[in-house]
């Protein structure tokens, strides 16, 4: 049995906890309504990149088409791309992420694939690097706000392994942002680029698109741009949920240390009342002798 | 001016405009042009360059760099990398 001094210290150090854990949830529902604005705002951007790709990718086809677009027609090396966030505290949110990621590369690994592994995010480079470190190509640090020159540079790096035919296809895990409750863990592919499923084509009326300076040309210069868009958004839906996560996590904790704190204070008085009976019958026994 | 032009600009971070204009005039890769409502379907990449907006006699300059203009019978698209509003 601890002593009374001894349980007046736990008491204070749990309320101690429980005061960050609060703090932390406020901070995190704060910040979270920030990125739920900036998912959104970007949400605009990315929706008409996929309808004009859509829409141009039905126009090309065979030999000339780029292969961004239709792939290097092998896919034996696949480049797994993983974001998480740099930071914890947010329950099983990049866990979860990893997990998904862990089994997207078993499976690809049993088919007799060749995988490659980059991370955005320290806790995908962290938590990856145990088992797949050999395969690592890279990592990225997430940074503090997502930001497009992070998203460029992982683009970069991208399209440079692919270009020098070190990969074939590339695919990319994050955790979409369904709602401040639920966040999953999803696998999208940028190469060869998932055309939008059931994107119908806009009806121009009759008339012919025109291009300048060419349809090629145009695609060139697009699909790179559309695959920092999705990493920029995969980013954002990332901090809206990693944000979301921890609110949920640290309401959790801060429950848990208030019913702890109500417990070990119960426990106290209980024992500092049984102290006092002791002490009386004590003084009484000793009166009663004399 | 009868028929107005649904326009919007959209970069990464955000839609800077959705709505009803007259007249935009934008930097094309091969020179710059001007859309009106029923402009026929034509798709280019943009120079860096300033986009005018004309709306009701009065014009509205953006800043843009780097980006593709799209134009459907529905209205024009700018997809822009970095679009700010000019002062």
């Amino acid at each position: 049995m601890a002593s009374l001094k001894e349980m007046r210290n736990r008491i204070g150090s749990v309320k101690a906890t429980q005061k960050i854990t609060k703090a932390m949830q406020m901070v995190a529902a704060a910040k979270l309504r920030k990125a739920q604005d900036a998912a959104q705002n970007a949400r605009p951007y990315a929706e008409r990149m996929a309808a004009v790709i859509a829409n141009l990718a039905s126009g090309v086809s065979g030999d000339g088409a780029p292969k961004l677009l239709v792939g290097t027609g092998s896919d034996r090396r696949h480049l797994v791309v993983v974001a998480t966030s740099d930071r914890g505290l947010a329950g099983g949110f990049n866990s979860s992420i990893v997990r998904a990621a862990r089994e997207r590369i078993s499976s690809l690994l049993a088919e007799g694939k060749d995988v490659r592994v980059l991370t955005i995010g320290r806790k995908a480079r962290d938590q990856l690097r145990r088992f797949y470190g050999d395969r690592s190509v890279g990592a990225f640090e997430a940074g503090g706000n997502p930001s497009l020159t992070v998203a460029e540079e992982v683009s970069a790096k991208i399209r440079e392994l692919f270009e020098a035919g070190e990969v074939d296809v590339v695919s990319l895990v994050f955790s979409r942002f369904k709602s401040v409750v639920s966040q999953t863990p999803t696998v999208t592919r940028l190469i060869p680029a998932e055309v939008a499923a059931g994107g119908e084509a806009v009806d121009l009326k009759g008339a012919a698109y025109e291009y300048e300076p060419d349809e090629a040309a145009i695609l060139e210069e697009l699909l790179p741009r559309n695959i920092t868009t999705q990493l920029f958004s995969a980013m954002l839906e990332n901090q809206a949920g990693f944000f979301a996560a921890q609110m949920t996590a640290m309401d959790n904790a801060t429950r848990n240390a208030g019913d702890m704190i109500a417990s070990l204070t119960l426990q106290y008085n209980r024992s500092r009342q049984a102290q006092i009976t002791k002490e009386l019958i004590e003084i009484i026994s000793g009166a009663e002798a004399i | 001016m009868a028929e107005k032009l649904h326009f919007s600009l959209v970069s990464p971070q955000r839609e800077l405009f959705s709505g009803l204009v007259d007249q935009v005039d934008a930097p094309g890769a091969e020179g710059d042009f001007g859309v009106l409502a029923n402009h026929a379907p034509f798709m280019t990449a943009l120079r860096e360059g300033q986009l005018r907006v004309h709306n009701n006699g009065q014009v509205t300059v953006y800043d843009i760099r780097g980006g593709f203009a799209d134009v459907t019978p529905e209205g024009l698209t700018v997809l822009a990398e970095h679009a700010t509003e000019a002062v």
